[in-house]
């Protein structure tokens, strides 16, 4: 069988580059898909985890994650289209009035 | 009997209820009762005084300690304020108190007179105030029983002559505003004050060897001191002496008293003729003790007094002021003396001071009835001129007490005549007056132990006799040289009933101590106090050759001034056989002003220099504004302020401000309000951490 | 070199590679596609990991509920150029390295810090089937189950509280 470190590895380097998409990309849709690749990464390797030591806790685990992201994105994709509707763009680097 | 001696406290505090009285009630009191109280407090010692003289009669003249109150307790040192009742303080005691009642009685008119011709009403109860203030110091300076009570009755005394004597602070003696009674009784004072500076170094030599002041005490240990040491003595003695001479007006320190006639004739009666002058003759009577074991310094006192009676019996010769002649006769016979108790003949000193009390006394009081007469008679003329039309007043400067303005006055006042003539007598040693008595006295015992002393004194003598002759021919013979001499009036029985008592004691008072056998009372009084005195008898060579000089120089005068008398304006007489000499004796021997040169004007010059230069230019100007305000305010300003506060201080401050404005400013870009700068943090911040978590 | 082996690189290549596609599309469309061949590849990984259930549920829940929302919302509003200023130069380098690092640093903790590098063994059939997963849902973990509803509702009503157009208001 595949070693769990591989999927470990797998699941990191699909982290990164979720993290990566959060930090390049200004769209704000791209950023937050960039957010959900990394919970699918983090996902990935709870589920590895599960099969190596044999209990099924990851998995519960990983069922409550998605319920988590399934209700975040909705709430998140509620806000950009009620900031899309004032600022009539999703550029996240228009939304910088917080400046200090 | 006992119980007598214990109101010798009396004697002192009976005139300070005087003068207290008539300081809180006097302002409602009239002129009369001011004088009464005062007069009173006086008489009332008098009858204390003859109480204790009493009691002492009985006790057979034992001396008498009356511890009154404790005043100095340091540790083991102990000086208390105690009285001394014995012959000698009693003496002294009666002496004052007799001879200062009078003289209150008498200044009761006199200053009802002189306040009104000197406008100045209010100061009456003053007068009065201070002269019992007098009669309580002098008081406390015969009956205390230690150099320091004494002390303290000299001081007080000489602050009494000063307040006296600077009476009337704001004029001269004829009226006019000036500063000549101030500065006559600075003079007194400041004279003295030397005087006291002798005192004060005998005083505390006599401490420091003697360990003690009391009277008791130290004569009881003279003898072993000087023994052991005998400079110690020498020097309390000579010590002692530069305080005789300032406070009885010997040579060199005379000076002030001629001045202090500038006082109401009064205190020139009771205090520069009868009693504070004497202070200083009672003081080596006191210290016989001490004195008896140095003959070398009781020579020198003898000295000193011997010249003293013929240098001032000159001056007075070329007086023309009634009182200066006066004041003068005075240092002449304090003279005498001191001459007296210098050479051991203690009864004899003391007898005479007794007598000149009286007759100094009668003689100065009398001076102020004629000064009074004249006044009285310049009052006339001036009110009496300004009654008539175009003609000009006499309101200008007129002395009442200069003998050229004179003559005459047997007629005009015939009482103050006849007094005056008897003090006279008295004070030129005529038989049977009581001065002839006192003065023979010394004389005698000058001849048997110091010849060059009874000469000098024989010659101060004549001299006496001669300018006290050529006063009354001055005065009371001729015709008057001025219209206010020529109407003078006499003198009311308030001013002349005193003057009739003490010429009674100056004809009665040499039965005090005759010089007979069974008679010698005062000799025999005062050997309960001074050991060693004897009565001389009579010896008829002295007491003749003194009588006949006393007549030749009392005839001389009237061949110069009696038989041709002076006219108005007329020079003296003697000025141009005697020219120069009689200058100097007119001019008082030119010793003020000598006085003046050598030692007042570099005094002054250097207190000048030290207050100008020194105090103010150096001190003030240069080092307190320069140095020290300059110091310190450039160390506040540049150094303090500057360097440390606004450079250093404030500069740290603002610095800190600064770099955290600064700090502020850069960490603000990082708030650049784009999320993705955000996440970018975040991630380094994980990526940090995983790496701190790896390499632990 | 099993089948397995070659199977797991090969889907873990396409992952990567869908991954890739989705960070670097210009459209978002294409993005989103991208990221809905991943979930399917990473829910193939599932049934491969024996999680039969979770790989259902990810293709149900993700690739189909969160995907399609966000498909809609990209048409809604996703599909204007972005303006070409570039507000952080230093973004893109930055990230990159830190994204480097973060892959350097993983590569090490998992080949020099493991612990157990045992392979997996093969499973029993009934390990990830719903009735396992079911056990353990409303059993021990019955609590988060019930909040998870209530985070679900909120979450719904937050959304539709935020798109609602306000009467008469700053719209």
């Amino acid at each position: 069988m595949v070693p769990v470190t591989y999927y470990l590895a797998l699941s990191a380097i699909l982290f990164t580059m979720g993290a990566l998409g959060v930090l390049i990309r200004r769209n704000a849709l791209i950023i937050f898909m960039s957010v959900e690749l990394m919970l699918n990464a983090a996902n990935l390797a709870f589920v590895a985890f599960t099969r190596t030591f044999e209990i099924l806790d990851g998995q519960v685990f990983v069922f409550f994650v998605m319920a988590v992201a399934a209700a975040e994105v909705a709430v998140g994709l509620a806000l950009i289209v009620a900031i899309f509707r004032s600022k009539r763009s999703i550029d996240v680097d228009q939304m910088s009035s917080l400046k200090g | 009997m006992e119980e007598l001696f214990k109101l010798v406290p009396l004697v002192v505090f009976l005139p300070v209820i005087g003068l207290l009285v008539n300081i809180i009630f006097g302002g409602r009191m009239g002129e009369k009762a001011i004088g009464a109280v005062a007069s009173a407090a006086s008489g009332l010692a008098f009858v204390v005084s003859i109480l204790l003289g009493i009691a002492l009669w009985t006790g057979h003249g034992e001396a008498h300690v009356v511890p009154f109150a404790d005043w100095i307790k340091i540790g083991t040192l102990d000086i208390p304020w105690n009285f001394r009742v014995d012959t000698l303080s009693v003496t002294m005691m009666l002496a004052v108190s007799c001879v200062g009642t009078l003289i209150h009685i008498y200044a009761i008119g006199y200053m009802h007179e002189d306040v009104r011709f000197k406008k100045d009403e209010k100061r009456y109860r003053r007068f009065f105030v201070f002269m019992n203030l007098f009669i309580a110091m002098m008081m406390i300076l015969v009956s205390g029983d230690s150099y320091l009570m004494l002390f303290v009755g000299w001081e007080g005394v000489g602050l009494c002559s000063f307040l006296l004597i600077g009476f009337w602070y704001d004029m001269d003696t004829l009226g006019r505003p000036s500063w000549a009674n101030a500065n006559a009784a600075k003079k007194a004072f400041i004279t003295n004050r030397i005087g006291d500076f002798g005192f004060l170094l005998a005083g505390m030599a006599m401490f420091w060897y003697f360990g003690s002041v009391q009277f008791g005490e130290v004569f009881g240990i003279a003898e072993q001191i000087a023994a052991a040491q005998p400079g110690v003595i020498v020097a309390i003695t000579l010590f002692m002496l530069i305080g005789v001479a300032g406070k009885s007006a010997q040579i060199p320190l005379y000076v002030w008293l001629p001045d202090a006639m500038a006082g109401p004739t009064p205190v020139s009666a009771l205090i520069h003729a009868a009693t504070m002058v004497t202070a200083g003759v009672y003081l080596v009577a006191r210290s016989w003790p001490l004195y008896s074991l140095v003959p070398n310094a009781q020579y020198i006192v003898a000295m000193v007094g011997a010249v003293t009676a013929l240098f001032a019996a000159t001056i007075a010769v070329g007086q023309y002021d009634i009182k200066k002649v006066l004041a003068y006769s005075t240092i002449s016979q304090l003279g005498f003396m001191v001459a007296a108790v210098g050479m051991g003949a203690y009864v004899a000193g003391m007898f005479h001071l007794v007598t000149h009390a009286f007759f100094k006394a009668l003689l100065f009081l009398s001076a102020g009835s004629v000064i009074l007469g004249l006044e009285r008679g310049h009052h006339h003329l001036a009110h009496h001129d300004s009654h008539q039309e175009g003609h000009k007043g006499h309101e200008d400067v007129f002395d009442p007490g200069d003998m050229r303005n004179m003559g005459g006055l047997r007629k005009r006042m015939p009482v103050t005549f006849w007094l005056y003539l008897i003090g006279t007598l008295a004070l030129a040693g005529i038989f049977p007056f009581a001065g002839f008595w006192s003065k023979d006295e010394i004389l005698l015992d000058a001849r048997l132990h110091y010849p060059g002393v009874y000469w000098l004194l024989t010659i101060a003598a004549f001299f006496t006799a001669f300018y006290m002759g050529r006063q009354i021919w001055m005065v009371f013979f001729g015709k008057p040289r001025h219209e206010a001499a020529a109407h003078a009036q006499e003198s009311k029985p308030i001013i002349t009933a005193p003057l009739m008592v003490l010429a009674a004691l100056s004809i009665l008072g040499g039965a005090l101590n005759l010089p007979f056998e069974g008679f010698h009372n005062l000799t025999h009084w005062l050997e309960h106090t001074i050991e060693g005195v004897e009565g001389l008898p009579l010896n008829w060579g002295v007491a003749g050759l003194s009588t006949l000089l006393a007549l030749i120089a009392i005839f001389i005068s009237w061949l110069i001034y009696g038989r041709k008398p002076l006219e108005t304006g007329q020079k003296d007489p003697l000025k141009k056989p005697l020219g120069f000499i009689f200058t100097g004796m007119e001019n008082k021997w030119f010793v003020d002003e000598g006085y003046q040169a050598v030692f007042l004007k570099p005094y002054t010059a250097i207190s000048r220099f030290l207050a100008e230069v020194v105090d103010w230019r150096f001190w003030h100007d240069w080092f307190h504004e320069k140095v020290i305000a300059g110091t310190y305010n450039w160390l506040s300003n540049n150094v303090l302020s500057l360097a440390i506060d606004t450079r250093g201080i404030d500069a740290f401050f603002n610095g800190l401000g600064a770099l955290v404005k600064q700090a502020a400013v850069g960490l603000r870009r990082i708030q650049n309000g784009f999320v993705r700068s955000y996440a970018l943090a975040v991630l380094l911040g994980v990526v940090v951490m995983l790496g701190y978590l790896l390499l632990k | 070199m099993s089948v397995d082996l070659i199977l797991f690189i090969i889907l873990a290549l396409v992952a990567i590679a869908t991954a890739a596609g989705m960070l670097l599309s210009r459209s978002a469309i294409y993005a989103a596609l991208f990221l809905v061949l991943n979930f399917a590849t990473v829910a193939v990984f599932y049934l491969i990991l024996n999680a039969p259930f979770i790989a259902l549920t990810q293709v149900t829940v993700y690739a189909g509920a969160i995907m399609v929302l966000f498909l809609f919302v990209i048409m809604l509003l996703g599909s204007e150029k972005l303006p070409k200023t570039e507000n952080l130069p230093w973004q893109r380098p930055l990230a990159v390295g830190l994204a480097v690092i973060l892959v350097a640093e993983t590569v090490y903790l998992l080949l020099f810090r493991n612990a157990d590098t045992a392979t997996i063994q093969r499973a029993v059939e009934s390990f990830g089937n719903p009735q396992a997963i079911g056990e353990f849902l409303f059993d021990k973990y019955l609590l988060p189950f019930e909040i998870t509803s209530v985070l679900l509702l909120v979450a719904m009503v937050g959304a539709i509280v935020m798109t609602k157009k306000e009467k008469g208001g700053q719209e």
